[in-house]
């Protein structure tokens, strides 16, 4: 296969086969032998003191083999944050203790306080209603801003407050920012929400623990994006079972968008559940428990200021955010607000001054953590909304505004003044791609023939920045990072020429079984359909830190790459051997070893055999068979970064918006299957337009989870989105990895939000409204509200 | 779920004696009883399903009115109706998703009367005869505010006569999560006589809106809505809408509804 024909082309995804067929093998697919079902004992109060558990009658109760409270595991360690922020003052975080069941209090509905263990999922159930559970209702704090000033009523009394952490970024920065607001011509002050969303991936979690007592090894089934990380969660802070007698296997996993990063209580009790029974323990979330316990997205309160010249030039920026980070400390809860927040916070814009203030905060709520885009998307929403209204109020061309302050491609590399260096990016020349794409010029007539049938019409633009192959481990070590972010993969090429590539990244609707053998075939010169992808399972694959911040292909890509150019440097010497070479050089193009200025040559296939069957080979300086890894840290982040342009039609009698046209101009690098990319952008906008148009998950004051099924949480359907238009050939390649790629998966829903609230104001403003905002989701309520002044 | 036996009668008789069990409960499509079941909210002794009765089954027109049985699924509705009285068939294809019209029925939707179901409108706007295997129940006398029927324990709904409206249209406001009515407004005209139905709206369920079926039954024009407003007073707040905006959008879905026949 000609080499030009791999990267860059988009055959079919080969992993939906046997997703579409009803052939996927997801964790609640697996029978074992003797499986037995845990359900849960959840907390229906928001904050309440344990007195006293009572589970004798469920222990009574048919089919049970064992019942946990919280007491079963007060010995055993906390499910850990995986990031250490430091306050202001320079203390570290409050880390209060996040136990495998509740233990002393419940903390929010759905915290699970008891578990049964029986022969059927429906006999585990009935146990759990037989638990009598003695709780004194406590008063819950719900709201993260009105939590932090709230002494009297505490998450965890052990932490004598609700403030996790009170970060400042760059803490050195923020006298001159404050200096340079004082002074400014002009400053746009917007309050803004970024509402709380929950993750809905489409298969809920689940886990099964086995535990062989013959060998004292364990397995853990599980619902992961990321089962290196699990297993080192799970051995190293919460069980303490040795990491090499665990193997944790993720299976087909059906989405994840951040949900299932994390490591969960329930992976830790169907494990030891498995040990104390000696029968293998399952678990399968019902929506309800995916509603209340999966952890949950977003949840910011922020005020941004922009200060600029009276020409629209950007002097400072500088927000101050109430980030809710829920009950419980989850993995990445206290980096998702703070370093993958505040570290964006300087947009595409060349600006001198930034400061960010984040303020985390525990409440009687699931616990928050990334969810596709995490940090980024609130950053963006908060400056790109800020950034219109700033526009709107200097009577400036939304766009204008924003390319009077783009960096310049000659500023590249670009240190930002929160603490990243850009490495480069064209932001004028996405903007023109999008205002072609958009046709924007276009725009006036189209408003003037929605306005003939009744409707205001709004045309929305932001740009966007994110920060994605994550992460350099030097870089986030310094900054509190409790782990290592490289990836890793093992090439092993078989003898007859076929190739298994084990990589520690996790596919879970992304696509890395058709995407990675693209980037192997291109560099081997051999066909795709050679080589297969095995990921999911510790025990097959190298140490890896799975698939999150759309990081698979810029660093689990690249190990790829390197591994595989490993593979060549030494099937180059087998080759020298097979055409008798010597020390002449080898040339390698299209699958075929040769030596130059000869007719010497030898196909890669020849070589994989001669690896393995070495009867004539240079065993002297090269060793039997054909296999190499590659461990990849990245040297930076990435930077996709690109614009959007949003149209609405707002119907004036109803407030309600339709979302008529989106572009989308993205800068991703080089792309090496198309058809992957603008799968993903579509499943992100889809997304962000839910999180801008219906998605909330509102708990009330009580602290009940209101919109906790869905026929009250609004799913973003096929009929709310329109036709999208992708482009991305908008293209400044990476400078630091091998593919020079950035990553595509959560750009949509990153820079979705403000493009389409953008829209909405704008519309509003057609029809002689001056709303400057409306918090999200854009109900037509909200709007209706709105235009009633 | 809990446990229960399940029947399937293929006659009304043996329904109504499967009935008679204790915390017997009869199932139409199930597109509310089940996910109640399954969130273990209830615990029937026994399941009675209706969708084997034949004669509880189909669309008939019978002179100037069109007879559905209690059984038959709003997709049948939605195909079967359309020439007759397209504006109850537009109204039952609107209704949830495709999953829940293949399943659910109009005798289920009438049973449960949840207060922002679609057909209640219906029914209450052309003021449909509500038949059961014991009586003739009048549309006025069926619905009992929220949740609330006229129908006794274990009373069947066989089927509903439609009198056939000379022109009608369903106007709904969706709730986007469920697909409920937000706010849903039937309007039927008679001759000069024209009826207005709400559902979605009020706290007590479906309603008729008397004002606006004067104005309308005068001048059968939107603009003669010109001026009507329903009282946010007796609204649902809910977490989609609150009662200002519910009783604004009776007003304009009224509108639309009139809007749509003229």
């Amino acid at each position: 296969m000609p080499k030009d024909s791999v990267i860059g082309t988009s055959p079919k995804r080969r992993e939906d086969q046997r997703f579409i067929t009803g052939e996927g093998r997801y964790t609640d697919d697996i029978q074992l032998q003797g499986q037995t079902f845990a359900a849960f004992a959840r907390s229906d109060v928001a904050a309440g003191k344990i007195n006293r558990i009572d589970t004798s009658k469920a222990a009574a109760m048919p089919g049970v083999l064992a019942v946990f409270t919280g007491e079963d595991f007060a010995e055993v360690g906390g499910n850990p944050a995986g990031w250490l922020i430091h306050s202001r003052d320079g203390e570290p975080m409050k880390e209060p203790k996040r136990p495998v069941l509740a233990h002393g209090k419940v903390r929010h509905v759905g915290d699970a306080y008891a578990a049964v263990i029986a022969e059927t999922a429906e006999q585990a159930r009935d146990a759990v209603e037989a638990i009598e559970a003695d709780i004194t209702p406590l008063t819950p704090v719900i709201d993260a801003k009105a939590a932090a000033s709230d002494t009297e009523h505490l998450v965890h009394d052990e932490i004598g407050t609700n403030i996790c952490f009170d970060w400042g970024w760059i803490e050195d920065n923020r006298e001159a920012v404050d200096e340079a607001i004082r002074s400014a011509p002009h400053v746009t002050t917007l309050e803004l929400v970024n509402n709380r969303l929950a993750p809905n991936a489409m298969e809920p979690r689940a886990s099964i623990g086995v535990y062989n007592k013959g060998t004292d090894e364990y397995t853990l089934y599980t619902t992961s994006q990321n089962p290196h990380l699990t297993r080192l969660l799970v051995c190293a802070f919460v069980l303490g079972v040795p990491e090499n007698k665990l193997t944790v296997i993720a299976p087909d996993v059906g989405g994840g968008f951040g949900s299932k990063i994390y490591h969960y209580g329930e992976e830790a009790l169907v494990l030891a559940a498995a040990k104390k029974i000696g029968r293998p323990v399952k678990w399968t979330a019902s929506r309800s428990e995916s509603f209340l316990t999966d952890a949950h997205g977003r949840d910011h309160k922020t005020k941004i200021e922009i200060a600029c010249e009276k020409d629209g030039k950007f002097i400072a920026f500088r927000t101050e955010t109430y980030a809710n980070l829920g009950a419980y400390l989850s993995n990445f809860s206290t980096v998702t607000p703070t370093f993958l927040h505040g570290t964006l916070m300087n947009g595409n814009y060349d600006v001198p001054h930034v400061y960010v203030n984040v303020k985390g905060v525990m409440t009687n709520t699931a616990p928050v953590d990334a969810y596709r885009g995490a940090g980024r998307p609130e950053a963006t929403f908060s400056l790109e909304r800020a950034i219109d209204k700033c526009a709107r109020e200097l009577g400036m061309d939304p766009i204008e505004i924003r390319r009077k302050n783009f960096i310049r491609p000659d500023q590249f590399p670009y240190m930002t003044q929160v603490g990243l260096e850009y490495d480069t990016g064209n932001y004028d020349a996405t903007m023109d791609i999008l205002e072609k794409q958009a046709d924007v010029a276009g725009f006036a007539a189209r408003r003037k023939e929605s306005e003939a049938r009744g409707k205001l019409r709004g045309l929305g633009i932001a740009s966007y920045i994110e920060a994605c192959g994550i992460a350099p481990s030097n870089v986030v070590g310094a900054l509190g990072s409790r782990v290592g972010l490289y990836d890793s993969a093992t090439v092993r090429v078989n003898a007859t020429g076929t190739v298994s590539v084990m990589v520690g990244a996790h596919s879970h609707g992304q696509g890395h079984e058709t995407a990675f053998p693209q980037i192997v075939a291109d560099r081997l010169g051999i066909d795709q359909s050679l080589i297969e992808i095995v990921h999911g399972d510790t025990s097959k694959i190298p140490f890896g830190m799975g698939t999150y911040g759309s990081r698979s292909l810029a660093v689990c890509g690249s190990a790829v790459c390197n591994a595989t150019d490993k593979i060549i440097a030494k099937a180059k010497l087998i080759a020298a051997h097979m055409m008798e070479a010597g020390d002449a050089e080898v040339d390698f193009e299209d699958g075929v070893f040769s030596v130059p200025g000869t007719n010497k040559n030898v196909p890669f296939g020849d070589v994989a055999l001669k690896a393995y069957i070495p009867h004539d080979f240079p065993l002297e300086h090269v060793e039997p068979g054909l296999e190499e890894t590659a461990f990849y840290d990245p040297a930076n982040f990435t930077y996709p970064a690109g614009a959007y342009a949003c149209e609405v039609e707002v119907d004036k009698e109803t407030g309600k918006v339709e979302v008529v046209a989106f572009s989308a101009a993205d800068d991703f690098g080089n792309v090496i299957n198309p058809m992957i990319v603008e799968g993903q952008v579509h499943g992100g906008l889809t997304q962000g337009i839910g999180q801008a148009l219906i998605e909330h998950a509102v708990y009330d004051d009580t602290g009940q989870l209101v919109a906790g099924s869905y026929m009250d949480y609004v799913m973003p359907r096929a009929d709310d989105v329109p036709m999208f238009d992708v482009d991305h050939s908008s293209v400044t390649a990476c400078t630091h990895n091998p593919l020079g790629v950035k990553g595509c998966g959560e750009a949509g829903a990153i820079g979705s939000p403000p493009a389409l609230v953008n829209a909405v104001i704008d519309a509003l403003h057609s029809g002689g409204h001056k709303v400057d905002h409306i918090d999200m989701p854009v109900t037509p309520e909200r709007v209706w509200a709105a235009m009633q002044g | 779920m809990y446990n229960f036996d399940f029947a399937r009668p293929a006659t009304i008789d043996d329904a109504v004696a499967a009935l008679k069990a204790e915390e017997a409960q009869a199932l139409g499509g199930g597109q509310t009883l089940i996910p109640t079941l399954k969130a273990r909210l209830a615990a029937p002794s026994v399941l009675v399903s209706l969708t084997a009765i034949p004669e509880m089954k189909g669309v008939c027109r019978d002179g100037d009115t069109l007879s559905i049985g209690g059984a038959t699924t709003h997709v049948t509705v939605a195909r079967e109706a359309a020439k007759d009285f397209p504006g109850l068939a537009a109204l039952a294809g609107q209704i949830g998703d495709p999953a829940v019209r293949n399943r659910g029925t109009i005798g289920g939707s009438l049973a449960n009367n949840d207060p922002s179901a679609c057909y209640p409108a219906a029914v209450l706007a052309t003021g449909a005869t509500v038949k059961t295997n014991a009586r003739s129940i009048a549309a006025e006398d069926y619905f009992d505010g929220m949740f609330g029927t006229a129908l006794e324990e274990g009373e069947i709904i066989v089927s509903v006569d439609f009198p056939i409206p000379d022109a009608a249209h369903y106007a709904k406001m969706h709730q986007p999560a469920s697909r409920f009515a937000l706010v849903g407004v039937f309007v039927a005209k008679y001759g000069d006589a024209v009826r207005v139905a709400i559902t979605g709206a009020g706290e007590e369920g479906v309603f008729r809106w008397s004002e606006a079926e004067a104005a309308l039954s005068s001048n059968f024009s939107a603009d003669a809505l010109n001026g009507l407003s329903v009282s946010p007073d007796g609204m649902i707040a809910d977490l989609h809408a609150g009662k200002a905006y519910r009783a604004h959008l009776c007003g304009v879905m009224t509108k639309r509804a009139v809007a749509a026949l003229t």
